[in-house]
């Protein structure tokens, strides 16, 4: 029983059980269905790669996991939210495929330069733009989302003149590289995966996290006691921007184009979603990078569920939000104190017996 | 003094004005000005709709061209009519992103004496439009499903089971043809075991198609793809997970659009058929507009010629409503002339 309870009570409990949750639907509709319960979560090989509902669940939720990094820290460290990472992405594809093809040429299947360039040019690109957003919040005091508006309305249409207006294809194996397969795993899998052990590495080793969540919690102590604050929150958004870059190039690689309309559409919205799942305060201060990855994950789960369901897209939404609604309910504070009180009121009762 | 130097700058000022305004008048009674509100770039068959408007209306021809990408926003739609009226264009031409809410706008239009000609998609609360010139997507549903009964007869295939990616939900374009392949399916008792959106996007194509992948695995022999860069992803999928597809597959893989990419994947055989909505709608928006000129009044539906493209002349005619189509084998040259 207290094993229990000391499990309940951990950090990251809620926001795995909401995933479990999620994917729990899938084993209900399989028996009911007839088919083998676990189809959901069945991983195999086929055509010499990894197959499974569970692999597109990691695989498509790529992205916004590496998004939700970025947002994490930001969240944390100013109290706000980082709204242009969606266009940045785009932003960032556009250019990257822009260099690859050269200006103007609508596809190609020859790099204009080499690969390494391109892809490190986009990812500079984000980071310049998280820069940007990093110097109106921390050095200029503008409000975090006001900051951020003016690239999320603005770099989808500078990626749309860096394309010439069109649709840039980048026909080459070696560019399909990032949203292919390295070796049997899927790419961005191990994309996200790099970037999350490199942060979680980051905010281990050295005092990153502890500064993050100090900003976070309060701006004027820091100070006092000696962190450069403004550094520390123009820092976590060059880390936003920098994700940004990367998932961009994740994405625009997936569809070997820049598609600066549709890439990294909403996705900020995800983002700030999947930090919210992870338990999150966007109140900034503490954070946990673990429930944001998790949450990330969850949305992805929740899509792929319904897609897996055959729900109709017309109300697929209306789900998601059902679903969203509930999982955000499970975790706010008066459901908590509920269970709290509940539990202890168990607790006493056998106390007395 | 005063009155002097008065006199001299108000000369000066006709002067140079005379001089600047010349050239300024007789460009501007020559051309005829046209406002064009498009729906954004989310595809190549966008862009070459925007290219086609771009090589008629030139300056050569006798146009300026006003051109606002929208990106795929109607409030930003809105505010490019708002602002040709200002501007006080002679023709606007507008693709509407949505299909409601024009009729103030269109009003406003008629106010200023500004013709609009609706081009692709339609308007359907508001007929104070000249004409709409557009490709009738129900007919272009109706020739795919006419030409799979024909292929799959030719083929000795007896049973379709297809799955369907979807456009935009509300589209036209996504209802047209949703409604004329599923017409031909019903009387034909074919299964369609799924239609999900795939948004009119590459990657929705892929997501989709890789869902279908695992709920499907082995029962479905027909993938229609309501777009080519839907198909493209689909094609994605289905060679990740070592599917078949197209001609020699196991998959009949159907498509709509043929931008050059689509058809060069006819050509080769991926696609097995790929039905034409023709994008180059500027030429016969040109001939509505010099009848206005003329004074003449233009029909208020205008369709346009399209094609249906195929890999092999396994069909090379079938009838849809009693009229009788030609398939086009997909050459060289068709690739290289198209868009």
């Amino acid at each position: 029983m207290s094993k229990i309870r000391k499990i309940t009570s951990m950090r990251l409990f809620l926001p795995i059980f909401c995933m479990i949750l999620v994917m729990a639907a899938n084993i209900v509709y399989d028996v009911a269905c007839g088919n083998f319960a676990l189809n959901f979560f069945t991983i195999s090989i086929r055509n010499g790669v990894l197959y499974g509902r569970l692999i597109d669940v990691l695989n498509r939720g790529s992205e916004v996991a590496i998004l939700a990094i970025g947002m994490t820290l930001v969240v944390s460290s100013s109290a706000g939210t980082d709204i242009s990472v969606g266009s940045v992405m785009s932003l960032s594809a556009c250019f990257c495929c822009m260099l690859l093809a050269g200006y103007g040429v609508s596809s190609t299947s020859d790099l204009a330069v080499p690969l390494i360039v391109g892809v490190l040019g986009g990812i500079l690109l984000g980071c310049l733009c998280g820069a940007f957003n990093g110097a109106l919040v921390a050095y200029l005091n503008v409000q975090p989302m006001v900051a951020t508006l003016i690239l999320y309305s603005a770099a989808r249409a500078i990626g749309l003149l860096l394309c010439n207006n069109l649709i840039v294809y980048v026909r080459n194996d070696s560019y399909k590289f990032f949203g292919g397969y390295l070796g049997f795993i899927p790419t961005p899998i191990v994309i996200a995966v790099l970037c999350i052990l490199i942060i979680t590495l980051l905010l281990r080793k050295t005092a990153l996290g502890l500064y993050v969540q100090s900003v976070g919690i309060n701006k004027k102590a820091s100070r006092i006691a000696g962190l450069n604050s403004a550094r520390i929150i123009f820092l976590t958004y060059i880390i936003s921007g920098l994700c940004a870059g990367i998932s961009g190039i994740v994405a625009s690689s997936r569809i070997y184009s820049a598609d600066s309309n549709n890439i990294g559409l909403n996705y900020e919205m995800d983002a700030i979603l999947a930090v919210a799942l992870g338990g999150n305060s966007l109140g900034g201060g503490k954070f946990s990078l673990a429930g944001s990855i998790i949450g990330a994950y969850t949305i992805q789960a929740i899509t792929t569920t319904l897609y897996a369901l055959g729900v109709s897209t017309n109300v697929a939404p209306v789900f998601k939000a059902i679903i969203v609604i509930i999982i955000v309910s499970i975790q706010a504070p008066p459901f908590k104190a509920f269970f709290k009180k509940r539990s202890a009121q168990k607790a006493l009762a056998k106390g007395v017996q | 003094m005063k009155k002097k130097l008065a006199v001299a700058l108000a000369a000066a000022m006709t002067l140079s004005g005379a001089l600047a305004a010349v050239p300024v008048m007789a460009e501007d009674s020559d051309l005829i000005v046209v406002g064009f509100a498009q729906v954004g770039h989310e595809s190549d068959w966008r862009t070459a709709s925007t290219q086609s408007c771009q090589d008629v209306f030139t300056e050569d021809n006798g146009y300026d061209l006003q051109f606002v990408d929208c990106d795929n926003d109607s409030a930003t739609q809105l505010e490019a009519i708002r602002t040709f009226i200002e501007q006080d264009v002679d023709y606007i031409i507008v693709d509407p992103i949505v299909s409601t809410g024009w009729d103030e706008a269109l009003t406003e239009c008629e106010d200023a004496g500004i013709p609009v000609i609706v081009i692709d998609r339609t308007i359907e609360d508001s007929d104070k439009y000249v004409s709409w010139v557009g490709s009738n997507f129900k007919t272009e549903g109706l020739a795919a499903g006419e030409w799979l009964k024909a292929y799959a007869e030719a083929n000795g295939i007896e049973e379709i089971n297809a799955l369907v990616i979807e456009g935009t939900t509300g589209a036209s374009a996504t209802i047209g043809r949703t409604e004329g392949f599923s017409e031909i399916a019903d009387a034909e008792g074919w299964t369609i075991l799924d239609s999900q959106d795939g948004d009119f996007t590459q990657s929705g194509g892929q997501e989709v198609m890789e869902s279908y992948i695992k709920s499907y695995e082995g029962q479905f022999n027909v993938v229609v793809c309501q777009n080519d860069n839907e198909a493209f992803g689909a094609i994605d999928a289905m060679t990740a997970a070592g599917i078949s597809y197209g001609v020699d597959g196991d998959v009949i893989l159907i498509s709509f659009d043929a931008c050059t990419a689509g058809l060069e994947l006819v050509q080769s055989g991926d696609i097995n058929a790929d039905f034409e909505c023709n994008p180059l709608a500027a030429p016969f928006v040109e001939e509505v507009i010099q009848q206005l000129e003329a004074g003449e009044t233009p029909e208020t539906e205008v369709y346009m010629e399209e094609h249906w493209y195929t890999y092999d002349d396994t069909v090379s005619t079938f009838e849809v409503d009693g009229v009788e189509q030609t398939c086009t084998v997909v050459t060289d040259e068709i690739v290289e002339a198209q868009y």
